[in-house]
């Protein structure tokens, strides 16, 4: 394959890619924003999403039907495990943005852990649902990986118009406004926190979904996503969507090139130093506020 | 009279390790000389969050840092290994200094969030030059190119006296700090910066010593490491290794200065001990990290402090 060609794969792998990593950061970013707090585990969510997705396909049988039970089911479980580990354990100490770091570094090794025990320690593949293929003229194209595009930014769109458009919206723009006013306003903040806890984590099961027919389920793969998603958010600045959105994108599309034309690994070290870079020009991110941090 | 009860405590706790040499049997013997080399690692990392309220979760690149300039170094220079050592300390020291530049110009939890991601880095650019690391696999420095005036690093008596010495330099360094002047600067950073910055000093600087030193401490256990035990590898550079130090700070007590040997010490045959039971590690770190935030948030000598003691440093 010449230049031309090679490099347009690489482009739409890393549109794809670029895709889940905005639902995964997107997650992140939307916990951190309303709650002042970053969650560890988070990758964790992503890694059971795509753990789960292996089991539904396989008790199914059917790869469609399988999907379609995984791409409903698993964010409602994690979304569950979210919510039992909001009233369990982030509640009792209120949110402490230390002891939170500390509790959830403790449920990524657990979470792990269990995933290891019940799941096993191998990397299993699930097939995707449709076998479409886009025939370019160069090269031809999953199609399911479109799908995985389509989905995102669906999901995307959803959450923006949620967040913008809804009473519940409000309700949560104003407790990350003032969490103090709003309570005193009558807005239940605790319920608030859980349900933007257990969104959070359902965003990142929802991207393990879709990913799993890309790439292996595997007990370990958590990692990944997780740091991607801090390099997104740093640099979009903590706390703002739209910036995690945009750089979840640039980071996307980059690494997916860079990982192509060079290794994975050195696209990870390019996207730190970008940072390190960010951090010293602009130390609040690319679209954070002073308010942001 | 404060004073002397803290300098006995410390004193003893210096003294009886070094009688446990004489009566530890071999197995423990080794673990004890790994812990308090290790301990080292945790002390470097107490002084960041103990005494001045920053919360890294990438010190195990400094940790790697100190451990491959000494380790490349001996190995495929055939420098000595004092030398090696005090490279290892210095390239350490020089990373940390040259990290925090960076990454201090962040508050709060970006601060956490971006010395991760720069350790994460770290451990991706030693498995790109996989040539000259060896990667995951690492490297195993021969005895000959360990020898100390004709002593081998080997020697079982020798290593646990050099890492006893390097323990009680560490501890006496973190608690001459914490009892100076620059030590109190810090300790009130940690308790409310803005109220330092109001105070007319320069946060910054103070906060950048407290990495470069804690960097420091950092890199010198892990050079000591890979001239003392002989090998050199990239599970040190993992996130794993940045959590453990926050562990055993955390169980031993945040801010103390005997808190990171005790945590360390627990932690080590705590894992030891369930390792007979379950399989794996990553349940009984992972529990004990909820559990600490959950009812025991000052560690073992942080409750001993509020309850008890409070003259301990």
């Amino acid at each position: 394959m010449s230049l031309g060609p090679h490099l347009l794969l690489a482009l739409m792998e890393g549109t794809v890619a670029a895709f889940v990593l905005a639902l995964t950061a997107l997650g992140l970013a939307l916990v951190f924003g309303v709650m002042r707090i970053v969650n560890v585990a988070h990758g964790e969510f992503f890694m059971l999403g795509a753990v789960f997705a292996w089991t539904f396909a396989h008790l199914v049988g059917n790869p469609a039907l399988g999907f379609l039970v995984a791409i409903v089911a698993s964010p409602i479980l994690v979304g569950g495990a979210a919510l039992v580990i909001d009233r369990a354990i982030l509640r009792r100490f209120n949110y402490q943005p230390e002891a939170t770091i500390v509790a959830t570094i403790g449920l990524l090794y657990i979470i792990q852990q269990l995933a290891l025990e019940f799941y096993g320690p191998d990397a299993r593949s699930v097939e995707a649902p449709i076998n479409f293929r886009l025939q370019l003229p160069w090269f031809g194209y999953s199609g399911y990986k479109l799908v995985v595009a389509g989905i995102s930014a669906l999901l995307l769109l959803a959450t923006w118009y949620g967040i913008t458009r809804t009473k519940l919206g409000l309700v949560m723009r104003a407790t990350q406004f003032d969490s103090e006013t709003a309570q005193a306003f009558g807005i239940p903040v605790d319920r608030v926190y859980a349900a933007v806890f257990a969104l959070g984590a359902m965003l990142a099961a929802i991207a393990g979904v879709l990913i799993v027919p890309i790439k292996q389920a595997y007990y370990m793969m958590g990692l990944e996503p997780l740091l991607l998603s801090f390099i997104v958010v740093i640099i979009g600045g903590l706390g703002s969507l739209r910036g995690a959105i945009i750089a979840a994108f640039v980071i996307g599309i980059s690494d997916g090139v860079i990982s192509v034309f060079f290794s994975p690994n050195l696209s990870k070290i390019l996207a730190t130093l970008l940072v390190a870079l960010v951090l010293v020009f602009r130390p609040e991110g690319l679209f954070g506020g002073k308010a942001a941090r | 009279m404060e004073r002397n009860r803290s300098l006995a405590l410390h004193g003893g706790a210096l003294l009886i390790l070094f009688l446990l040499q004489f009566v530890l049997p071999p197995y423990h013997y080794t673990n004890f000389t790994r812990i308090m080399v290790l301990a080292v690692y945790g002390i470097g990392y107490n002084i960041l969050i103990g005494y001045t309220g920053l919360l890294s979760l990438g010190h195990a690149m400094f940790l790697a840092s100190g451990m491959y300039a000494a380790g490349l170094a001996v190995h495929y220079i055939g420098v000595d290994p004092v030398s090696a050592f005090v490279l290892g300390s210095v390239a350490a020291l020089a990373f940390a200094t040259a990290v925090g530049l960076v990454a201090l110009r962040t508050t709060g939890v970006s601060f956490m969030i971006v010395t991760m991601m720069f350790s994460q880095a770290c451990y991706l650019l030693i498995l790109y030059f996989n040539e000259v690391t060896r990667g995951d696999e690492g490297i195993a420095i021969s005895e000959a190119a360990r020898q100390i005036a004709g002593f081998s690093l080997t020697n079982p008596i020798l290593r646990y006296n050099l890492a006893l010495a390097l323990f009680a330099g560490a501890l006496i360094l973190c608690y001459a700090l914490i009892r100076s002047r620059v030590g109190r600067v810090l300790i009130a950073i940690r308790e409310n910066e803005e109220r330092v910055k109001m105070l007319g000093y320069h946060t910054f600087r103070y906060k950048l010593l407290a990495l470069a030193l804690s960097g420091l401490l950092s890199g010198a256990a892990g050079a000591s490491y890979a001239l003392m035990f002989g090998y050199v590898g990239a599970t040190f550079a993992a996130i794993e290794y940045s959590i453990f130090a926050l562990l055993w700070v955390l169980l031993g007590g945040a801010g103390t200065v005997l808190g990171p040997i005790i945590g360390a010490l627990l932690m080590f045959y705590l894992v030891e001990w369930t390792s007979d039971v379950t399989e794996s590690y990553r349940i009984v770190v992972g529990a004990a990290l909820v559990l600490l935030t959950l009812f025991f948030p000052k560690g073992i000598l942080g409750t001993l402090r509020e309850k008890r003691l409070r003259w301990l440093p």
